[in-house]
């Protein structure tokens, strides 16, 4: 037998490649955190910090009084998400982090429209938030206020619809979202 | 018993011996307990001098080393303390008194959002609410300081709290759910990386700070020694392998050596251990070890692939991974004949590149050979602290550390002014070692006021000042980079260190002949307490050799 060293062929070092780096899709990153003061300064802070940008925000209470859950899309093609959430990690009250897959999560956003209206455009309106399956929640004689729940796209179809009607305002609260089936976010 | 007792009992229950602070109104109760508390205080003349004590107390040890403070200013000028705490990872625990309950919020007197302010630079802050929290608080902040990757944690205690009556009952437990370091080290992914460095040609082992703080130069020396394996450490990571050595190239970086620079330049695996890539070490990022693949241990997930993307990374405590990563190597049976054109290129660089300086024709102490006498004068047995600027790289260049924990800077945040407070603090941690600290002019002026606590505390620090007239390593720069604009460098006017040392108490004596230096030095090493050795050295020299910033590591000049 030859004398090769029993090291030559264990392993080459061409072969050793990088692991793969996800594509730069919209991430919708939802954060369990601990109900601590100061806890969503810190999260806010860190992507502030680490020039992470965010999309947007919504925090709230979950079913345990302890915890609160922050959900938060951003646009993963500026930043390696795997930083962002390895870093979230590193602070002490975060307890869990979750980079949903888009496929499967439901989510959903609620968002107030306040349009201008008169007799002729508000019927238009109407039509509209029917089509959208949305909600006509105040209506004065100038203007009619609007709610719709949906994913982003819906409430940014439903944007580009009303605005030529005179969108006096629009308020969004964010994302929120959970994992499809039984298991927990 | 009162809040602040119980946090005396805890602070003891944690082993700490010596505490570093400044008193003032938010923090009276602090100090009322302290009184016989049975914990040795050192009061500091300011509280950056405190929180730098703190940090030389801990880097010294291993220890958490605790600094206190009040409100308001008290606690902002713990703010330096504490980023340079976070960015070299140092265990430290910073208790700042608060204004009232009542108060805050209402931009009362000395109040100052000091947990918001260093919500940036903490590695965990806890803001008490309930005085019952404190006992807790106070056994957390340790635990998050110590363990995993260390930091600075701030417990900021407001005054009536502080002062409450609480049931205290010895516990400390911890219960952080969302905190839970990983240290033992993927097994697969360790056995991958045995196999990739058995089949290197030509690998480094480029080992940081991390391996300090974990407590594993022995493990890390085994390793390398497991095979002819070129190592180079980061400025922080000096003592983690013993220099000199037959496989020290010496450290990388700026102003590293070019033998561990061309190293990493050609390498074709690297192992970094506790080691983050900084732009100090690689350069242009672009251009950083082009041939190379890396594998990539670190106690903080966060730090691998950050700045350079991991072939294997390695989550794990730097002493649980390396012995199995030996084991592993040594399964192997490699024949390390295999690294011998390697050997023999590095040989090449050590021969054609040592670390060399032009020493003077006449009496003039060179800076680098000022740092050659005091290796001599202390027989290289020593805690060495340095401030920031040139003489910190020359201590680290001429001054070579056997044993971690010997060499004390501030490697991240660069601050001026370290060098006499974390002297202090290593002193008081270390009281049979020699500690000397290796001062700039600039950066002494920052905390002289340090030298007080010296003499009043009995801490027989020496301070050995690299006197260049100079705020040096700033007109190096202008020298280089900007045509030789001196713009705001010369300082015309420093004191008599002399005169100074005297004023405080301590010993002063002056040196400007190359002949005498080593003499010199060993009398200020055997006077007893303070002394301050004012070093007269060329006023003019670069460090050298230099990686220009953002370039690359075959762009060394000098
Ligand atoms: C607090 C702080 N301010 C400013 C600087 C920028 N700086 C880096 S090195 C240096 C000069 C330090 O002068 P000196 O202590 O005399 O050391 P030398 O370079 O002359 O050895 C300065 C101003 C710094 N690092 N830290
Ligand atoms: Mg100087």
């Amino acid at each position: 037998m030859g004398e090769e060293p029993a090291t030559q062929d264990v392993l080459s070092l061409s072969d050793l490649e990088l692991p793969g780096v996800q594509a730069g899709r919209r991430h919708i990153v939802s954060i369990l955190v601990e109900n601590k003061p100061g806890v969503l300064a810190r999260v806010a802070g860190l992507f502030a910090r680490r020039g992470f940008n965010i999309e947007t925000l919504a925090v709230g209470p979950t079913d345990d009084p302890t915890t609160s859950r922050i959900t938060l899309t951003l646009d993963g093609a500026r930043h390696p998400i795997d930083q962002v959430t390895k870093q979230l990690h590193k602070l002490i009250n975060v307890l869990k982090i979750r980079d949903l897959e888009p496929e499967e999560t439901v989510a959903r956003e609620l968002a107030l429209f306040k349009v201008s209206t008169d007799e002729d455009t508000r019927a238009q309106l109407l039509e509209f938030a029917d089509i959208f399956r949305g909600r006509v929640i105040d209506v004065s004689k100038r203007s009619t206020t609007v709610e719709l729940t949906g994913t982003d796209d819906k409430i940014e179809a439903f944007e580009r619809m009303v605005r030529p009607l005179g969108l006096i305002e629009m308020v969004r609260t964010g994302e929120i979202a959970v994992a499809r089936g039984r298991a927990a976010t | 018993m009162r809040a602040v007792d119980a946090v005396m009992e805890c602070l003891k229950a944690e082993g700490v011996e010596a505490v570093f602070g400044i008193p003032g109104g938010a923090n009276l109760p602090t100090y009322d307990a302290l009184y016989d508390g049975g914990i040795r205080h050192v009061l500091c003349r300011h509280e950056a001098g405190a929180g730098h004590a703190a940090e030389g107390y801990a880097k010294a040890t291993g220890r958490v080393g605790v600094a206190l403070a009040t409100s308001g200013p008290g606690a902002t000028n713990l703010v330096t303390p504490i980023a340079d705490a976070m960015l070299d990872s140092v265990p430290t625990v910073f208790i700042t008194g608060q204004v009232r309950t009542d108060l805050l919020g209402t931009d009362g007197f000395q109040e100052a959002d000091i947990t918001g302010m260093t919500m940036p630079v903490v590695k965990h802050s806890i803001m008490i609410q309930d005085p019952r929290e404190i006992p807790k608080a106070i056994h957390e902040a340790f635990h998050i300081a110590r363990t995993g990757r260390p930091g600075p944690v701030l417990v900021d205690i407001p005054q009536d709290l502080s002062r409450a009556d609480i049931a205290y009952e010895p516990d400390d437990r911890i219960a952080l759910p969302g905190y839970k370091p990983t240290t033992e080290g993927n097994v697969k992914q360790i056995r991958l990386a045995a196999k990739a460095m058995a089949n290197a040609r030509r690998p480094v082992i480029y080992a940081g700070g991390g391996v300090v703080n974990a407590g594993a130069a022995a493990e890390l020396t085994e390793l390398c020694t497991a095979d002819r394996f070129p190592v180079t450490l980061t400025l922080m990571g000096l003592g983690a392998f013993p220099a000199p050595h037959d496989q020290w190239l010496g450290w990388l970086g700026m102003h590293g050596t070019r033998t561990a620079n061309y190293a990493m330049d050609e390498a074709d695996l690297i192992v970094a251990i506790g080691a983050r890539f900084d732009d100090r070490v690689t350069g242009k990022l672009s251009e950083f070890a082009p041939h190379a693949k890396f594998i990539h241990i670190d106690i903080d997930p966060a730090e691998i692939s950050k700045n350079v993307p991991a072939h294997i990374p390695i989550v794990g405590d730097a002493k649980r991974v390396l012995p199995k990563l030996m084991r592993e190597y040594r399964a192997l049976e490699t024949d390390s004949s295999r690294l011998d054109a390697w050997w023999e290129r590095i040989r090449g660089w050590q021969e054609r590149h040592p670390l060399a300086y032009e020493d003077s024709a006449d009496s003039e102490i060179k800076p680098q050979y000022m740092i050659e006498a005091l290796y001599e004068a202390t027989g290289g047995d020593a805690i060495i602290t340095s401030d920031v600027g040139q003489h910190q790289m020359w201590a680290a260049q001429y001054f070579h550390f056997a044993r971690p924990r010997r060499w004390i800077n501030s490697g991240g945040l660069g601050t001026m002014g370290f060098g006499l407070p974390s002297a202090l603090g290593a002193q008081v941690a270390c009281p049979d070692q020699t500690v000397v600290c290796v001062a700039g002019d600039g950066s002494l002026q920052m905390n002289s006021q340090e030298l007080a606590t010296c003499v009043q505390e009995d801490v027989p620090v020496k301070v050995f000042l690299m006197n260049n007239g100079y705020l040096g390593m700033v007109r190096q720069w202008q020298e280089l980079f900007w045509n030789r604009r001196y713009s705001g460098v010369d300082m015309k006017m420093t004191p008599d260190w002399v005169k100074l040392a005297e004023a405080y108490g301590a010993t002063g004596i002056r040196a400007s002949q190359k002949e005498t230096l080593v003499d010199t030095m060993k009398r200020a090493l055997e006077t007893p307490g303070p002394v301050v050795l004012d070093v007269h050295v060329t006023k003019e020299e670069n460090t050298y050799p230099m990686i220009p910033a953002g370039q690359a590591a075959r762009d060394m000049v000098g």
